[in-house]
This record gives structure tokens, sequence and C-alpha cells, in this order.
């Protein structure tokens, strides 16, 4: 455990050293949903039925879950770079744990979201945006939106590790950015067609949207949701440790595999 | 004296769906010496390679590195090998000096250690240049230098110098006989002939994923023989030439008109270059020049591997 650690850090250094050498990925998936923040709380937000500054303090929460959801996207980009370039192979030759690879990918990746969630959480205050609970319910739902991010990277790190090719988890991944707009992220599942509002519930996003808003007390919990979302908090751990416990050993697995 | 083998391979197997790449290869490189898998692309070579560092597991056959079973122990290799791959083996989006910084405290060595193969490769310079900017001979130098930090017993090099300029080329070739001579074991894989002719004790004619032939250089070339070759003077018919030396080394002569040569093969070592001057000089041939000399390893490799062909 004690070489992971020493092992799994050298590797976290390694990502952010990358990086910081090329930060154009990691800049573009930190401020496009600042991007779409402005787009959604202003362009689309005037035109719903919901009262603008109300909408837009549901939408922060929303938009920061859809941004933690984005480890999908950067583990399965970086995953299938170490995976189709020479290396790996290097890796994989050393006398190291097979899971420091993809554990020093996501440590990384969790501190640079961390870190990327500043910005977003100062243009939501520049927009009205409060924590309206307790500071103790917003380090809360801050822990979910790490929490989340730390799983989305895993199912990330294995879906890039599996891929063909660079350019085929490039174009998988840039399709991830679909999944919160199948969900309670950007709008509420009310107004959605029963199967529509089903499959949007069940979406992890949903319950941890629901869960963040609720903790930062800008929306309440709504009734007659399917049970992650009636549940939100419970929910959204349920979803992340289900999710890393299931993908942790299948994406450690698919490294130690010869 | 009985010999150590820092590899040792038996009956390695491994198929990709159709393709048979490795039919049972068999390797016996004694500990300190060099050994050069030689052949064409798609030989298995690379799989070979793959298979003994542990990036692939072999459908069949067993192996033991540095005295480490490879498929119970790939832990145990591991920490005994180095490999420098076909393609280099480091983060191009890491500076020089970072990548060698990162494998040197994965395999728990100081920083210094580091540095100083910086300085040993001449890369101190371009240290903190990202190594996607390097040249291609710079790029394999740090991937020499990575494999060489925790100084492995074996060090196998895949095409270490395919795509080099002939200066980067001499430097990797002076780096893997200095190595050779500090007793390190090193396996090259090498579609050059002038290669494995000068890197390697002992070479392997891998084709089709087997050893097709195996010996030092010298007795790859004895295996073929000589080349016995004459240059016409005038221009006169070549087949009288061509029967003089078909009777002289009893295999089929091949013509040049163009070059104005007549060249034959021989394992008979009776043949010596003034009876072959003798010999066609009382036929009533002219020549301008004659030649008796051992076959490159081009000639080897065409010859060994052609004949196959045929036979196939």
């Amino acid at each position: 455990m004690n070489a992971l650690a020493l092992e799994g850090s050298a590797l976290v250094g390694r990502n952010l050293r990358r990086i910081r050498h090329a930060p154009a990925i990691t800049v573009m998936t930190q401020t496009m949903p600042i991007v779409f923040l402005l787009f959604f709380g202003y362009v689309l937000g005037g035109a719903l039925a919901v009262p603008g500054a109300e909408y837009r303090s549901f939408l922060v929460p929303g938009l920061l879950v859809a941004t933690a959801a984005g480890g999908l996207m950067t583990g399965m980009f970086q995953a299938a770079q170490d995976t189709h370039r020479g290396v790996m192979d290097r890796f994989l030759t050393l006398p190291v744990s097979r899971a420091a690879v993809p554990l020093g990918q996501a440590v990384a990746d969790l501190l640079v979201c961390a870190v990327g969630t500043v910005p977003m959480v100062l243009v939501g205050l520049a927009m009205g945006w409060r924590v309206e609970g307790t500071a103790l319910e917003a380090l809360g739902a801050f822990g979910l939106l790490l929490l989340f991010r730390f799983a989305t990277t895993w199912a990330g790190i294995l879906l890039g590790r599996v891929s063909e090719s660079e350019e085929a988890a490039g174009q998988l991944g840039s399709a991830t950015f679909m999944l919160p707009l199948l969900s309670n992220a950007y709008i509420p599942t009310d107004g959605m067609p029963g199967w529509l509002r089903t499959l949007a519930e069940w979406n992890p996003i949903s319950a941890v949207a629901t869960a963040v808003r609720a903790l930062f007390g800008n929306a309440p919990v709504p009734t007659g949701a399917a049970w992650p979302v009636a549940h939100p908090v419970a929910g959204s751990l349920l979803w992340s440790l289900g999710l890393l416990a299931v993908l942790v050993p299948l994406a450690v697995r698919r490294y130690a595999r010869r | 004296m009985t010999t150590t083998y820092a590899v040792l391979s038996e009956g390695l197997e491994k198929r990709y769906g159709e393709v048979h790449a490795l039919r049972g290869l068999d390797l016996a490189v004694p500990e300190g010496t060099v050994c050069g898998l030689l052949g064409p692309n798609g030989a298995g070579k690379t799989t070979a390679v793959r298979i003994l560092t542990t990036l692939l597991a072999p459908d069949a056959g067993s192996a033991r590195i540095a005295g480490h079973d490879l498929v119970r122990d790939p832990a145990g290799v591991r920490r005994r090998i180095a490999v420098t791959g076909q393609y280099a083996s480091v983060d191009g989006d890491l500076t020089g000096a970072e990548n060698l910084r990162l494998f040197a405290r994965l395999l728990r060595l100081p920083r210094s250690r580091a540095d100083e193969l910086l300085e040993e490769f001449g890369l101190a310079g371009a240290a903190d240049r990202l190594a996607r900017t390097y040249s291609g001979g710079m790029l394999r130098r740090l991937d020499l230098a990575a494999g060489l930090l925790a100084r492995p017993s074996v060090l196998f090099l895949d095409e270490p110098t395919t795509g080099l300029d002939p200066r980067s080329r001499n430097a990797i070739w002076d780096a893997v006989r200095g190595l050779a001579e500090r007793g390190t074991t090193v396996v090259l894989t090498t579609q050059y002939l002038e290669e494995a002719d000068r890197l390697a004790d002992d070479i392997v004619l891998v084709e089709d994923g087997r050893a097709a032939h195996r010996g030092t250089p010298a007795e790859l070339k004895a295996l073929v023989g000589s080349r016995a070759e004459v240059v016409l003077a005038g221009a006169g018919p070549l087949e009288p030439a061509a029967a003089v030396l078909d009777r002289l080394t009893g295999s089929a002569p091949d013509l040049d008109a163009e070059r104005r040569t007549v060249g034959a093969i021989t394992t008979d070592p009776t043949l010596t270059l003034p009876r072959l001057v003798r010999e066609i000089d009382a036929a009533g041939i002219h020549i301008v020049d004659a030649s008796l000399r051992p076959p490159t390893l081009d000639e080897v490799f065409l010859r060994l591997t052609g004949r196959k062909e045929t036979a196939a």
C-alpha cells in the first residue's frame, strides 16, 4: 500500500506537469461550462417560464455537476493517449503497481477539477447565485461533487483504456457532453414526457444535481421523482460509490492484463 | 563451467486471431552476451520482445528471464529488465528531465541518477525541453537512458536505430557496445544485417514466428558459403564463364549483363582465388577482376530465407 502511495503520487505529479505543459484541453473542459452557464442563464433563461434569477440559482449547481461529469471525457482522453502511445510500455515494464497509472491520473484529475471549480463558483456568484444553506451543507455539496467527479473519471479511464484509438476515444468523449442534457442539470424533469423523465431521473447526474441544489439551499427536492432524485444525498452517494466499486477494479484489471 | 542464460525461452507461441505471430520460438541467450533477433517486418520479432518484457502473455511456452519465470513471476522479471521500444517509450508531453526523474522516482532511485544519465547521453542541454520537440536520435537516447536508470541485467532493444541518421545510429551502437562490455545482456531486434553483424555475439534469424537459423555472424556466413565473382573484359557472351563457375561451385551462377559479372555461391573450401583465376584463364576467358569473399549478412539473409520461400 505504501508502494502504491509513492508510485501513485509520482504519477499524480506526472499528470499535473503534463497539464502545465499542454493546458488546452483542461482549460477548455473547465471553461466550456462557464460559457454554458452564461448561455443558459441569460439566453435561454430569459425565454423560460421560471423567473430568471430563480432559474440561474437552479442552473449554477446543475452546471457544477455537469462539469464534474466531464471527468468522463478528460479521463477517456488521457487514458486513450497513454494507452496508444509508447510511454505505456515503459510504465508497464517498470516494477510498479498496475493500479499506479490510473490512480495517478484520477487523483490529478480530481485536483484539477477542484481548482477549476473556483472560477465557475465566482461566475455563479456574480450571476446572483448564493449558498442559501449552512456552511456544513455547502461543504457536503462540494464533497459530493468531487466524489462524483472521481467516479466519472474512473469510468473515463476504463473506456479510454479499452478504446480502439485516440481518435475513437476523442469522439466518444466529446459525445458525453450530451449526458447532462438528459438529466435535470439544466432544466427540471417535471415537464418531460413520462419515459424521458424516468430516463433522466435515473441518470446519476440528476441525483447529484438535486442533492447539490438541496445542500446549497437553492431548490427543494422535487416530489414524485424516481428514487435517486427523491433521496438525492443517499442516491448520489450510492451512485458514486457503486460506480467506483465496479469501475476501479475493472480499470485496474485492464491495466494489469497482458 | 556451465553457462548461465539470461534469457531462456521454450516454445513461445502467440496468436492474434488468424495471425500466428509466434510458432514456438526457442531462445537461449547466455549472460553478458548480445543476441540479435534478425528478420523482416512481420516475422514476430516485436511480439517476441513484448512477451519477454511481460507486456504480452504467451499463449503457450515458457521463459525464464534473469532467473525469474515469465508467466508466474512477471513482477520479478520487471525488476531485472528494461526495454527501449520501437516507438520511444517516454512521455512526449514532459521534458527530458521530467521523464527521467519520474521513472527514477518510480524506481526509488535518487534524482541525481536521472541527471547523471541526462549528462551521459548528451541530453543535459535539452533537459528542459519537451520530449516531443526532440529529434529522432535524441528521443532514442532519452529512451535508452530511461531504460538504464536501474542498471538492468537484461536490456531489450526493439529496432533501436530504425529511422535514425548514421550519426545517431553510431551513438546508439557505441552505447550498446559499452553496456555489453560491462556485462549487461542485450537482446535486440533489427532489420539491418549490418547492425546485427556489428553488435551481436549470436544472431537468430526469425522467420514466420520461429528461429529459422542461429549462430555467430561468422557461422551464419559460413553456412551460406563464399561468393565467387568475375568481371569479364570485352563484350563477349557471359555463358562460358558461367559454365566454369557452375562446374567449380556446383551452384547456379547469376549473370549480370549490365555490370558484365558472373557470380556463384560456393561452400567448397578448396576453391581459392588463385584456382578460380587459373580455371577461368584456362578456359580462354578474359577477365578484369575476380573476387572470392564471405557473403554479406544481406546475402545470407536473402539466401537462407529465399530458400525457404522456394520450399514453401
